[in-house]
């Protein structure tokens, strides 16, 4: 019981990760990411690949994950840069499922539908059982390094930009801001932050595959970030693990429901999560946790 | 080049479909998807169940999928339409998530195929092509064909496009802008449907028949311009022959990714799309 709370409690790490990134460009600038998925399973195989084929340190996939995730935004946000933003749900959505095709397609860098397996973890020969345990503190070390971070952006003059764009792009621009270059530089941390997720993942199952970043993921999130609260990144850690103990506790109830078959339960569990997202955004689209809207500091005027 | 064209018609009509209620509502709708299975999936029903032939079996996927996108949208999407286009495109991939796994608990996972009548291909000199197929291009250009009666000459028709033009002006002249979203809801989602029927009748469909052509809708649209019914048609028989040609040249795997490569290409160099509005 207590190996599967710790587990549980990593991979809620993991989708903490997910739900500050999508909280920064989601919450604060208010730019849409459908595809968050991809960016995820882009930082887990930028990662895996780096360490299993390419023999290469762990601490150096992490990094290379996060590159690669910015990378991958800057690509995203590229061709969208002048546009609104329903282009870009479309795009990331699409960026999402061809990151996936290349997954199952580009055999000879990504082995395919098969997966990469036996992707190393730190000190996992050495800590044994222990290994873990070891890992869930680490990962909730590093959730705490970007939380801190991403609390300090919102609080600092560039997070109150960010939020300004998100209220009135024009207003901003009016005031001298750069809005381009603010919501690229804030889509490709995001993304990196979405990558880095994915490296984590990968090196704590020590094994990922093409079927593992569904967009099913970036549902997820979206409940996640709705739930806990927009625009504050308290309420991205506690979506996260709401939606963790929810997928988890659904996993029980939908084996009580009487005669269902797997696949039935799998749907089910599925579509609940659907309405679930609905009635968030219909019953509280703020979240538990909503923005705390600071008064403006003291200008000299 | 033929399988293009034909593959180009059929995809026209989902991708009419999602540009109008764009055109209307503003907001993409993602739930495209579940609909168009559903379309696929009441149609699959008549058909095997009933004996009633594919071509008839389209009217019956065009209602279903009308009418379940239409309740899906009152339900849900209309009163959270308010809070932005953002949050009702969130929505509506949640209302996706549920449909897909509706028809998932319904029918299963495994594939299924329509009653169709077994023929030899006809050929053109050194092209071939089955009578199925061709039959969909010709229903799927009747379809068109309605569509623009409805369009251009009919009040509705009239109403619906000054209500995309410009809502406030069509609101002063009296047209009910909830009507007009739901008539735009109704006809969008059951085209959608109804493609997805048509898509299906060339091969077989399961819960995730919709999803997988998603993107080729979204390129269509977005090639010809978002909330562009003559630009959807264009946008369509382009991603069509550019997914035939490249499922030859490269890998038919790649399909998909070929339409969103296109999609990528002309938000660079031409945003608003080949026939795309004036504002953006």
């Amino acid at each position: 019981m207590l190996s599967y709370l710790v587990f549980i409690a990593t991979i809620g790490g993991v989708y903490t990760l997910l739900a500050l990134s999508l909280n920064l460009i989601w919450g604060s600038v208010g730019m849409v990411n459908l595809g968050l998925a991809g960016f995820f399973a882009v930082g887990a195989y930028a990662s895996a690949i780096l360490t299993t084929m390419g023999k290469g340190p762990i601490p150096l996939g992490l990094v290379l994950a996060l590159g690669v995730g910015a990378l991958a935004g800057l690509l995203a946000t590229f061709s969208t840069k002048r546009l609104r933003d329903d282009y870009l749900a479309i795009v990331t959505l699409g960026f999402a499922e061809v990151v996936r095709l290349v997954a199952q397609n580009e055999i000879w860098l990504t082995r395919g539908a098969d997966g990469i397996s036996g992707i190393p973890g730190p000190f996992k020969s050495a800590l044994g059982p222990d290994f873990n345990a070891f890992y869930l503190a680490l990962t909730m070390a590093i959730v705490g390094v970007v939380y801190l971070l991403l609390r300090r952006i919102d609080a600092s003059p560039y997070g109150r930009a960010l939020r300004a764009i998100r209220e009135d792009p024009q207003v901003a621009a009016v005031a001298g801001k750069n809005v381009m270059r603010f919501k690229t530089e804030a889509f490709a941390l995001s993304a990196a932050i979405a990558g880095l997720a994915g490296a984590l993942y990968g090196h704590f199952t020590s094994y990922i595959a093409p079927d593992l970043f569904q967009p099913l993921i970036t549902v997820y999130i979206f409940l996640a970030v709705t739930a806990g609260g927009t625009g504050r990144p308290s309420g991205a850690l506690l979506g996260a693990f709401l939606v963790v103990f929810f997928l988890e506790s659904t996993r029980f109830v939908v084996e009580f429901v009487p005669g269902v078959t797997p696949l039935r339960a799998s749907a089910l569990r599925e579509a609940l999560i659907g309405v679930a997202l609905l009635v968030v955004l219909r019953l509280r689209p703020q979240g538990l946790l909503p923005e705390r809207i600071r008064p403006a500091p003291k200008g000299t005027s | 080049m033929l399988n293009g064209l034909v593959a180009g018609t059929v995809l026209a009509i989902p991708a009419i479909g999602f540009t109008a209620m764009f055109a209307v509502l503003r907001f993409p709708n993602f739930a495209i998807a579940g609909i168009a299975t559903t379309g696929a999936f009441a149609g699959y029903v008549v058909n095997t169940s009933f004996g009633v032939p594919a071509a008839y079996s389209l009217v019956v996927a065009f209602l279903v999928a009308g009418l379940v996108g239409l309740a899906a949208d009152l339900v849900t999407l209309k009163r959270l339409r308010a809070q932005g286009a953002l949050v009702a495109a969130i929505a509506s991939i949640a209302v996706n998530l549920v449909i897909e796994n509706v028809v998932r608990w319904v029918f299963g996972n495994e594939l299924r195929g329509y009653d169709l009548p077994i023929a030899r291909d006809i050929r053109f000199g050194d092209f071939r092509i089955g009578p199925q197929q061709l039959e969909s291009m010709a229903l799927a250009v009747l379809i068109m064909a309605a569509v623009f009666v409805l369009l251009a000459f009919t009040r509705t028709g009239k109403a619906m496009r000054a209500a995309a033009d410009n809502p406030d002006l069509a609101r002063l002249k009296g047209i009910d802008p909830e009507r007009i979203a739901m008539i735009a809801t109704f006809v969008g989602m059951g085209l959608v449907g109804t493609g997805g029927m048509l898509i299906g009748l060339d091969t077989s469909i399961d819960p995730l028949t919709g999803f997988r052509v998603v993107l080729s809708i979204f390129a269509a649209a977005v090639l010809g311009g978002l909330g562009s019914i003559p630009g959807a048609v264009l946008g369509a028989f382009l991603i069509g022959i550019a997914e035939e040609v490249a499922a030859y040249a490269l890998s038919p795997t790649y399909k998909t990714a070929v339409g969103f490569a296109a999609l990528f290409l002309m938000l660079t160099l031409r945003p608003r799309g080949l026939l795309g509005e004036k504002e953006a």
